[in-house]
């Protein structure tokens, strides 16, 4: 087969000249140690700065929401808190799924990898499916911001903003969630040609904490957007 | 994660339970009214909900130091973002 190849464990390693790093490592690293230090780390930098990237988001919507608190309530009201809650559950379980994605790569068992990858994608596309779903609704009941937005009752400009930012935090977060996926199906496909092992599965790793960072982001979304202010008369 | 630690199924398993009765938990808090501590149980509930995530999904427990402060400098940051913005919002109506 021609798929003999970047992957294949199975040949013995071909030493080209002597001092060759091993199969797997980079020319610049010491060990794989050293080498899994460096990727989890930089995934983490690249993590922090999503962290400021959504908390501009997270910022506004507490500032908006601390001078209009009626009007968001009026407008989290309208949302679905069943479908929201199930989307909460899906995420949960995605996230556990790709835990056990990285758990496959550490213990060497590449047909785990797939399936538990392939998991994760089918639990994120039912996600994004929930949550077109629901962005229906609101295109139906003309809740999109823009022109077409109408508010039958008071405060119609305040709940404008609450829906500005609904589809703001809510398609960033779903956008987040595409690429993870995309990324995740080729790293499906590497997984399948046998180019992780417990030495190097670097890019297991780095999307692992890439997908349970979108995680966090909706355990934060969920009950700012759904629930805050249902208790209220 | 420089020891190559591997977090064993149990503590996996243990963690989305957790996240799942967490989850209803807060749903379940929403609908009672307490005033406003409504908004500190449901941010309560989701910050540990997050830090679960964070330590045993994303390994964190096991990582080197370096990557902890990383990870720790993150959501500094992202409280002084949230402090200082507010602290300036919230204080507008003490000049009255």
């Amino acid at each position: 087969m021609s798929t003999a190849q970047v992957g294949d464990r199975t040949q013995p390693v071909k030493q080209r000249q002597p001092g060759l790093k091993p199969w797997g490592m980079a020319h610049h690293f010491n060990s794989f140690a050293q080498q899994q230090e460096a990727s989890y780390f930089g995934m983490w930098l690249f993590l922090v700065q999503e962290i400021m990237f959504f908390g501009g988001l997270f910022t506004a919507y507490i500032v908006y929401r601390t001078a209009h608190p009626f009007a968001f309530a009026l407008g989290s009201r309208t949302l679905d808190i069943q479908l929201g809650a199930i989307n909460t559950a899906v995420l949960i379980g995605s996230s556990l799924t790709m835990a056990l994605a990285v758990w496959a790569a550490q213990t060497g068992r590449r047909k785990a990898i797939v399936v538990f990858i392939l998991l994760t994608i089918l639990l994120g596309g039912v996600f994004l499916g929930i949550k077109t779903v629901e962005y229906s609704h609101k295109w139906h009941e003309h809740h999109v911001p823009g022109p077409d937005f109408q508010w039958e009752g008071s405060q119609g400009n305040r709940v404008h903003m609450f829906f500005n930012l609904y589809f703001l935090m809510t398609g960033l977060h779903a956008l987040h969630m595409i690429v993870g996926m995309g990324i995740l199906a080729v790293a499906a496909v590497w997984a399948w040609r046998g180019a992780f092992t417990p030495d190097n599965h670097n890019l297991i790793e780095g999307l692992g904490l890439y997908w349970h960072f979108v995680d966090i982001v909706w355990i934060f979304l969920f009950p700012l957007l759904y629930l805050l202010g249902r208790n209220v008369g | 994660m420089s020891e190559h630690k591997v977090t064993g199924l149990g503590a996996y398993f243990s963690v989305f339970l957790a996240l799942m009765v967490l989850t209803a938990g807060t749903v379940w808090a929403a609908f009672t009214d307490l005033g406003a501590w409504n908004d500190i149980v449901a941010m309560a509930i989701a910050l540990t909900k997050a830090s679960l995530v964070v330590l045993i999904f994303m390994q964190v427990r096991f990582a080197s130091r370096m990557a902890k402060i990383t990870v720790v400098a993150g959501f500094l940051w992202l409280a002084i973002l949230f402090g200082i913005t507010l602290s300036d919002y919230f204080s507008r109506g003490f000049l009255g």
